[in-house]
């Protein structure tokens, strides 16, 4: 049974022992902010300023119109004019351009006897999702200037046009994207690095017998450990958050509330497993090696955090349904940026409040096969 | 002072590997790591974009509005997941996120398109903006495409878009990705190994006995350093062949020129490892410290987010990195088979970068031991 007094006598223990430990202070609260800073700041997906050369072999005012056009769509920075085609080699040996666009001889000719003109773009593949970007830019401008083409030489006009709209995260910004998903990440962390240390630790240096022997139960000695943890996951929640929408401008659409419970749950998920793994692994060294192949790591690639679930192959798409931060990321994005609320995420929410029972249950019994 | 004597150091770099090697859990770390982050990356971490999940209202059920959301199949880069009527569908689809990109052909379609002005409504659930913009540049060429075979132009627009990539002409995100997977795991293992070896001792209260053990400074620096330059070199091999063998990454270069490039940038991890040792009195401080040096190294190194879209003051950072010139070797040896002429810089960078960390490193080691 639980005691009041005892309970919060080990977290007041827990927590004293954190605040002694300066680096695990700033683990919890300086890396968090600093992440948030990197991802909101520094690091990005989206792909600006292409580095473009241009190799213009027609001259002609149409060919400029189309360079033009390419200079107007802000994506692309026209760093080189060459001459021959053949200077384009040594400059994306080099890196120093993205992508080269070769206008031919004869473009502007065939275009006005209405022939199929041609664009040549080679790029620089080696870093294929920002090459597929530049090309996937590189299409869409050929696309407009082909349809102002049919429209001014042969007064066509395309019988169908799309419309496209961006929803929740209008403006395509990875930043977007990625705080929320960080919020989720970010408690992994806590869970794999500081909470995976707490039992081996006492482990290592003796003091689980003294522990054991005093009158504190197991579910106590589980739940007071995890107390101080799951305050510090919570407040870096609402931090990032915070700092998230008013330093980013991130968009928050949905209810606080929400989001808070939903943390609280997953958070009590995670801190329980790290605690398992802690009372497993019995030497701290291995106990962060463990908690960062099964926390972290699986939060940070296998949770759809930066990297689609949709284009992973089978074994790993059905490994993902066993992370729970793909649930709690679906969470955490569709308060931010898509404003829905229990309605909608009702079933993940049920899957944190399952994980939260399951990561207590697996901790404190683990723990009692240690202490017998 | 007498240089490092050899048998001294050889007994030394023997204790340490058989220390890593009897730790049956350690060993599987050090051999499990390397392999974990290569299937992640190998399979996981892709960013190309195939089978976009999509929902298609048709208002209009008519051969030509069928005939649309056919193409958007047949491209290969979009599977519906639904279809329905009523534009309420598309909304929840999204908004359960079943659905990433909404088809909504309204009604009339056919009989505008004979006229010359049916639209579309294309929505895309810009939360992964890089899906999204994949995605939406996909969509939009083949609703041209459609319109143009409409139209009876055949398919052809008059500008017609020729692409072509070099070092990687299928644009595969593995290329890019597996390679480089090897200067994370010798970051991430040089760091924790040399910087546990030291602080484990200091725990056990063996580094006095060491201390007082014919060995000097330097020869204990080498015996810290060696062994786990060797495990790591070790990785670097395991993880260039499964690269080459079992996920068919070309490689264009020098096999020597990237193992020189591994020593290299090991100068500068191991030096690190040494530093995290000076400044942590348990093993957990060292863990933790090696994790906050870790993420903001792998962050800004471009391993996966590119130096080039970084702001400018960051980008400068990054010149910093070690991390950050051995990746743009690896790949530039892998993909481009590019040799010393092109990659000298970093080569150069990586040297001294190197020595200065190492070497500050080994005299603030023996001050912390003296």
């Amino acid at each position: 049974m639980l005691n009041r007094t005892r309970l919060l006598a080990v977290a007041r223990k827990e927590a004293l022992q954190l605040r002694r430990d300066p680096r695990s202070l700033i683990l919890s609260f300086v890396l968090p902010v600093l992440l948030l800073v990197f991802f909101g700041y520094a690091i990005t997906w989206d792909v600006t300023d292409i580095r473009t050369a241009v190799v213009d072999l027609d001259g002609t005012a149409r060919a400029r119109e189309l360079v033009d056009a390419f200079h107007a769509s802000g994506r692309f920075s026209i760093v080189a004019r060459l001459e021959r085609t053949a200077d384009i080699g040594p400059l994306l040996d080099r890196g120093r351009i993205r992508i080269a666009l070769v206008i031919p001889r004869g473009f502007a000719a065939d275009l006005g006897t209405g022939r199929v003109a041609q664009l040549q773009a080679i790029v620089d593949g080696s870093d294929a999702n920002t090459a597929t970007i530049a090309l996937g830019y590189t299409q869409a401008i050929a696309q407009q200037f082909s349809a102002r083409i049919l429209f001014q030489t042969r007064r066509v006009q395309l019988p169908v046009s799309a419309e496209s709209r961006v929803w929740y995260n209008e403006e395509l910004a990875s930043r977007n994207m990625i705080v929320p998903g960080l919020v989720a990440v970010i408690m992994m962390i806590i869970a794999g690095m500081l909470t995976s240390l707490t039992i081996a630790r006492e482990w290592e240096r003796g003091t689980m017998e003294q522990l054991a022997s005093t009158p504190v139960s197991r579910a106590e000695v589980v739940l007071g450990k995890l107390l101080p943890y799951l305050a510090i996951g919570l407040v870096d929640v609402a931090l990032c958050s915070l700092l998230g929408v008013l330093l980013f401008g991130v968009p928050f659409r949905g209810n606080a509330f929400f989001l808070m419970g939903a943390s609280f749950a997953f958070l009590t998920g995670a801190l329980g497993l790290g605690m398992f793994i802690s009372a497993v692994a019995r030497t701290q060294l291995l106990a962060t090696q463990i908690g960062m192949i099964a926390t972290f790591l699986p939060a940070f690639l296998l949770s759809g955090f930066m990297f689609s679930i949709d284009n992973m192959p089978l074994p790993l798409r059905v490994l993902t349904y066993f992370v729970p931060a793909r649930y709690f990321l679906v969470v955490t994005r569709g308060v931010f940026l898509k404003g829905v609320g229990p309605d909608v995420l009702w079933i993940q929410g049920l899957l944190m409040i399952a994980f939260a029972v399951a990561g207590l249950t697996l901790a404190v019994r683990a723990f009692h096969k240690e202490i017998s | 002072m007498p240089g490092p004597r050899l048998e001294r150091v050889r007994e030394m770099v023997r204790k340490e590997l058989l220390q890593v090697f009897r730790d049956s859990r350690l060993k599987r770390m050090v051999f499990l790591a390397p392999i974990f982050q290569l299937l992640a990356f190998g399979y996981a971490v892709s960013t190309d974009v195939r089978r976009t999940s999509t929902f298609v209202v048709d208002q209009d059920h008519t051969r030509a509005s069928r005939d649309l959301t056919d193409t958007f199949v047949a491209s290969g880069y979009f599977r519906i997941v639904g279809r329905s009527d009523r534009p309420r569908d598309m909304v929840e689809a999204l908004d359960h996120g079943r659905a990433i990109v909404g088809l909504h052909l309204p009604r009339g379609f056919s009989r505008d398109a004979a006229r010359n002005n049916a639209r579309m409504q294309i929505v895309f659930d810009g939360t992964n903006s890089n899906t999204a913009t994949v995605a939406r540049v996909n969509a939009e060429r083949i609703v041209q495409i459609y319109a143009l075979r409409l139209g009876g132009l055949e398919g052809h627009p008059p500008l017609e878009l020729r692409d072509r990539a070099w070092f990687n002409p299928e644009l595969r995100s593995r290329d890019y990705n597996v390679p480089a997977v090897m200067g994370a795991i010798m970051l991430i293992l040089s760091l924790i190994l040399t910087s546990l070896a030291v602080v484990r001792e200091r725990e056990i209260g063996t580094l006095e006995q060491l201390m007082v053990s014919p060995l000097q400074p330097r020869e204990l620096v080498i015996g810290k350093t060696a062994p786990f330059a060797l495990i790591c070199l070790g990785d670097l091999l395991v993880i260039a062949a499964v690269a080459i063998l079992w996920f068919r990454v070309p490689f264009h270069g020098n096999f020597l020129l990237l193992v020189l490039a591994g020593v290299l940038y090991l100068l500068s991890t191991l030096g690190l490892g040494l530093l995290i040792s000076t400044v942590s009195n348990t093993q957990q401080e060292a863990v933790l410290t090696s994790f906050l040096v870790i993420m903001p190294t792998m962050l800004l190194s471009g391993f996966m987010f590119p130096v080039s879209s970084m702001p400018e003051v960051f980008q400068w950072l990054t010149l910093l990195n070690p991390l950050r010139h051995f990746l743009e070797i690896v790949r530039a040896i892998f993909l481009k088979g590019a040799g010393l002429d092109a990659l000298w810089p970093q080569y150069a960078a990586l040297l001294a970068m190197g020595t200065g960390v190492l070497g500050f490193a080994a005299t603030r080691f023996r001050k912390t031991i003296a």
